[in-house]
């Protein structure tokens, strides 16, 4: 062991960042596993270019990797790093401005050349001429050390050698926040298994990282991160992506059909595609379109025949698939559309993440075109809000809204597994009998005679003897779903729907958070803001005031006590990632003079800057 | 091989000759053998046609209803999927599943019905707006897969729900309400596009030669995988008498030409038969009989099951905008694998390699994952 000291802390930011091909999100990945390996609580924020490979070095070419970990419940991914790797000039520089001063900065020297301190507009090395003179620099020639600690390996050429370095950077760090490496070991055996001169390579610059900790007088002392308290369960590190993947998968097992997915690749929504591909063992089928109506359509045909349909998509993809999800909509059919929001208008920004779609999912489609909207408010929550979402669309019959983000889609937490024998049996009753009479009184099938209760109409799936019927996106007579033009059918066919969706049950309450019980100011969110949202108030509380939060997991329709809840505080503020989008629904909805707080940066809120936005708002309302 | 005259594939029939199923029909639960015959009543729907009177809608609707019967299956196994314009309104005359789509995608919502539901025989009806304008992306695709799915694709060249635009095969100079000075789009020839998208089945046929559109019918349901029929059918109001010049009697033997699987390629009266050869250089042209001999042509066999598409689609190019000589009948029909087989063989081995379908426990492995850690 070390002779170094080992210091305890309670929680720390990490941010690593490089070039995209330097494998930070490799790097950021594994450290999180070994960091939830230790059973600290912990949250992540993967930030990297829309391009694969930008020139090298270069600003916009500057990947990263953010993660907090604590021995408390951790919200978000964190403000700002603790620690900074940057593992060329360009990483610094972009990075630089979000790391507080006194914070530690480990830089790759070999990578500070004239040239390269160039191509960011940097005259001088700023390891060298003061710039970084308040914070902790470690400088350190991670390319030239990785290098020579691979020396005997003379199969492999300098690029390969050079290509460890990010594993050293790992080891290193492992050392300083005594991270186990085994796990690490483990997945490059897996990845490396075939060649096993690169397999090696990979471990020893790894072990001469963590080796280089505990010898370098650099490197006085590590630091202990003792495990969070977390309750009792089995846990494992999740991305929303995957939760969301897992939560359909999840859900049409409970309901006992097979799960199809129609889906056109887009980002940051493409993961989705790729984990269900993998599990038709679950008896997933997944098909990849020629385009994004395509999805939608391979999905609503499926769902026609009596599967779990299911499109994937990003806010672009929705505005192709609007026209399909309003026949979904006519057809009264279930099928289940995630949109991971990006930011926008246009391509906008592939990588970033922004809440800008919620208006298109309420309303981006021609005629009266209810669909009920959900939203997940963390990475794991992601498999409960896509297995409401199946849940609400096998009993109402309707298309659904899954509004997840790109920073749940690649952000990541540790989630406590559920027991399959407590999730909800979703079982599904398939029509298979004629419901009514026609004129001579011979037993017929009326399509759209619903359900008193839900509202809902028939899932009579093709196979069904005597059952057979037509339906389409023309207006269709209320009960025999034939088509009509009449005027009162379609003002009544019109309310019916969305009266259906108006009255989904099983939505429950909004549950106010207001520790004092005498908060004048009441905070909403919904999707991703939960953490940055929670945090800030968590820090406004702690410094003696008092303010009122809640989260709206569902968006349309609304907890029924929304409005009361609203409408009994002195000023509500709905912090979003979008111009307003949910403050505009409020209003209309509740008359409530609700205060939006905004941010389109492509990055989820800061603590320090919402906790600043409650305590204006705290101090207007003395 | 496959042929609209002896109405059999090879799928059809065993080595002993005893009768098997089609392929294209393989994996759909067939009437008992004791059930009373079908008749086309039971596919008529209760719903009132709302066809202009004289459309040539209404002749295809009686063959297909006519023809059901002949497949032997059940009507709750079959599913007609259409897309927007007249045509697409067939599903609501039959009494089988039906769905009425939008614009262009009802080939993505077959391939989604089709694939997970083996036990459907899934056809598309659509029409030329609908299928080559702003669906054409999709049935390209579902060409290119080979989804089994049968697209009869009523080709009246003419916009007619919207009340009369040029479509995508209208003839150049073809003076619509949207053209009237005239069409400057060059069409397409569906034929060739399917050809070219790598169909595997392709054929043409006329709404008012029922006999011929039966047999293509019964050969495109046959084949598994797409099959894509291109149905001539008049517009009696938009686009009158547009294939006037086949379907007039005296004309028509001279410039309809019928593809016979393993017959020579011939057009004409029996007095003036002319032979299709390939000239040297490779040109395709029609020459008296005479001529064949005397000048020792290769004379153009037709062989719809050749792996290499380029003799089909030679074959549809004899088309001109003056109709000197139609092919009609089967272009094209090979075997190959289809998207759907594939598509299920491959759940199937997973679900069987794992042991059977997922139990309980199975999903929560799943969900465990590989690097989960307890919290006592």
């Amino acid at each position: 062991m070390s002779s170094k000291t080992v210091q305890k802390l309670d929680r720390v930011v990490i941010r690593f960042a490089g070039d995209s091909g330097d494998g930070m999100q490799l790097t950021g990945d594994r450290f999180t596993s070994e960091t939830a390996a230790m059973g600290n609580d912990l949250s992540t924020l993967p930030n990297f270019p829309a391009e694969i490979r930008a020139p090298q070095g270069t600003l916009p070419g500057v990947s990263s990797f953010q993660l907090h970990f604590a021995d408390h419940d951790v919200l978000t991914p964190g403000d700002a790093p603790d620690v900074l790797v940057a593992m060329n000039p360009a990483a610094l520089k972009a990075n630089l401005g979000d790391v507080p001063r006194g914070a530690t900065i480990i830089v790759n020297t070999d990578e500070f050349s004239k040239r390269n301190l160039a191509k960011v507009g940097y005259a001088e090395s700023p390891v060298e001429d003061g710039t970084l003179e308040s914070f902790h620099v470690h400088a350190v020639p991670l390319t030239s050390i990785t290098v020579e600690a691979l020396a005997e390996f003379e199969g492999l050429t300098r690029k390969e050698k050079e290509r460890a370095k990010n594993m050293f950077a790992l080891g290193l760090l492992s050392w300083m926040y005594t991270r186990p490496t085994t796990g690490t070991e483990a997945f490059l055996t897996k990845k490396f298994g075939a060649h096993p001169e690169i397999l090696e390579a990979n471990l020893t610059a790894l072990k001469a990282g963590w080796n280089y900790g505990e010898t370098t007088e650099d490197f006085a002392s590590s630091y202990e991160i003792a495990p969070a308290t977390m309750p009792a369960g089995t846990y494992r590190n999740i991305t929303g992506n995957t939760a969301l993947a897992h939560g359909l998968v999840a859900a049409a097992h409970k309901a006992k059909l097979p799960l199809v997915l129609g889906s056109y690749p887009i980002t940051p929504a493409s993961d989705i595609l790729h984990a269900l591909s993998a599990l038709k063992r679950h008896d997933v089928t997944t098909m990849q379109a020629e385009d994004e109506i395509a999805g939608i359509g391979i999905a609503l045909g499926a769902s026609f025949g009596g599967a779990i349909g299911v499109t994937t998509t990003s806010g672009p993809g929705v505005a192709l698939k609007s026209e399909m999800i309003g026949l979904a909509v006519s057809l009264e059919l279930p099928l289940v559309i995630v949109d991971v929001q990006r930011g926008g208008p246009s391509t906008g920004l592939p990588t970033k993440t922004e809440q800008s779609d919620l208006l298109q999912a309420m309303f981006g489609r021609n005629g009266e075109s209810p669909v009920p909207v959900i939203a997940p408010s963390t990475p794991a929550d992601c498999f409960d809000a896509a297995f409401e979402a199946v849940r609400i669309a096998t009993a109402y019959r309707t298309p659904v809204f899954l509004l997840s983000d790109g920073y749940l889609a690649n952000g990541s937490e540790p989630w406590a597994v559920p027991e399959v024998s407590d999730l909800p049996d979703l079982s599904v009753e398939f029509a298979s009998a004629p419901n009514g009479v026609d004129d001579k009184g011979e037993p017929v099938f009326h399509p759209f005679l619903r359900d008193p209760e839900t509202l809902a109409r028939p899932w009579a799936i093709p196979g069904t003897p005597g059952l057979e019927h037509r339906i389409g996106g023309i207006e269709k007579a209320d009960v025999t779903g034939n088509i009509s033009y009449d005027p009162d059918n379609h003002d009544k066919m019109t309310r019916l729907r969305a009266a259906k969706v108006a009255g989904i049950a099983g939505i429950p309450d909004l549950a106010v958070e207001d520790p004092s019980g005498e908060a004048r100011l009441f905070i909403l969110g919904w999707g991703s803001t939960q953490g940055p949202i929670a945090a800030a108030v968590r820090a406004v509380r702690n410094a003696g005031h008092n303010v009122a939060s809640a989260h709206l997991r569902h968006v349309n329709p609304f907890p029924a006590n929304l409005g009361e809840v609203l409408r009994s505080y002195d000023r509500v503020v709905v912090p979003e990632m979008n111009l307003g989008q949910l403050s505009m629904l409020l209003r209309a909805e509740f008359l409530v003079d609700v205060r939006p707080h905004t941010s389109v940066r492509g990055l989820p809120f800061s603590t320090v800057d919402l906790a600043d936005v409650i305590l204006t708002h705290l101090e207007e309302l003395k | 091989m496959t042929t609209v005259e002896n109405r059999t594939t090879p799928d059809a029939t065993t080595t002993n000759g005893a009768a098997a199923r089609p392929s294209g029909l393989a994996g759909i639960p067939l009437l008992a053998p004791d059930a009373a015959k079908q008749t086309k009543k039971e596919f008529t729907s209760d719903q009132e046609v709302r066809w202009c009177p004289g459309c040539g809608d209404y002749a295809i609707l009686a063959a297909v209803q006519g023809f059901l019967p002949e497949l032997g299956l059940k009507r709750e196994n079959i599913t007609f999927v259409s897309g927007i314009g007249c045509s697409s309104r067939f599903p609501y005359y039959l009494d089988t599943y039906g769905m009425h789509s939008i614009h262009g995608r009802a080939p993505s919502i077959a391939t989604g019905l089709a694939t997970s539901r083996p036990d459907q025989n899934v056809w598309v009806v659509t029409g030329d707006g609908d299928a080559l304008s702003i669906g054409g992306n999709h049935l390209i695709h579902a060409l290119r897969r080979n989804v089994n799915l049968t697209i009869l694709l009523f080709n009246n060249e003419i916009y007619g729900l919207t009340k009369g635009q040029y479509s995508p095969t209208s003839r150049v100079g073809q003076v619509t309400k949207s053209t009237p000075m005239g069409s400057v789009d060059q069409p397409f020839n569906p034929v060739s596009l399917a050809l070219g998208a790598e169909a595997t089945f392709v054929a043409r046929t006329m709404d008012s030669d029922r006999q011929h559109l039966t047999g293509i019918l019964r050969a495109a349901a046959e084949h598994r995988g797409t099959s894509l029929v291109e149905i001539y059918q008049n517009c009696p109001i938009f686009n009158d008498g547009a294939f006037d010049l086949i379907k007039d009697r005296s004309q028509q033997e001279a410039r309809v030409v019928h593809l016979r699987d393993g017959e020579p390629v011939q057009v004409g009266p029996e007095d003036d038969r002319k032979t299709l050869v390939r000239m040297p250089g490779g040109r395709l042209e029609f020459v008296a009989a005479a001529s064949v001999e005397a000048e020792d042509l290769e004379v153009v066999v037709h062989d719809a099951g050749a792996e290499d598409p380029s003799q089909a689609f030679a074959l549809s190019r004899l088309d001109s905008p003056e109709m000197t000589h139609v092919p009609m009948g089967i272009f094209r029909s090979v075997s190959r694998p289809t998207y759907d087989d594939g598509v299920r063989a491959q759940v199937r081995s997973a679900i069987d390699t794992a042991g059977g379908p997922a139990t309980d426990d199975d999903l929560a492995a799943l969900l465990r994952g590989r690097d989960s850690w307890t919290v006592a």
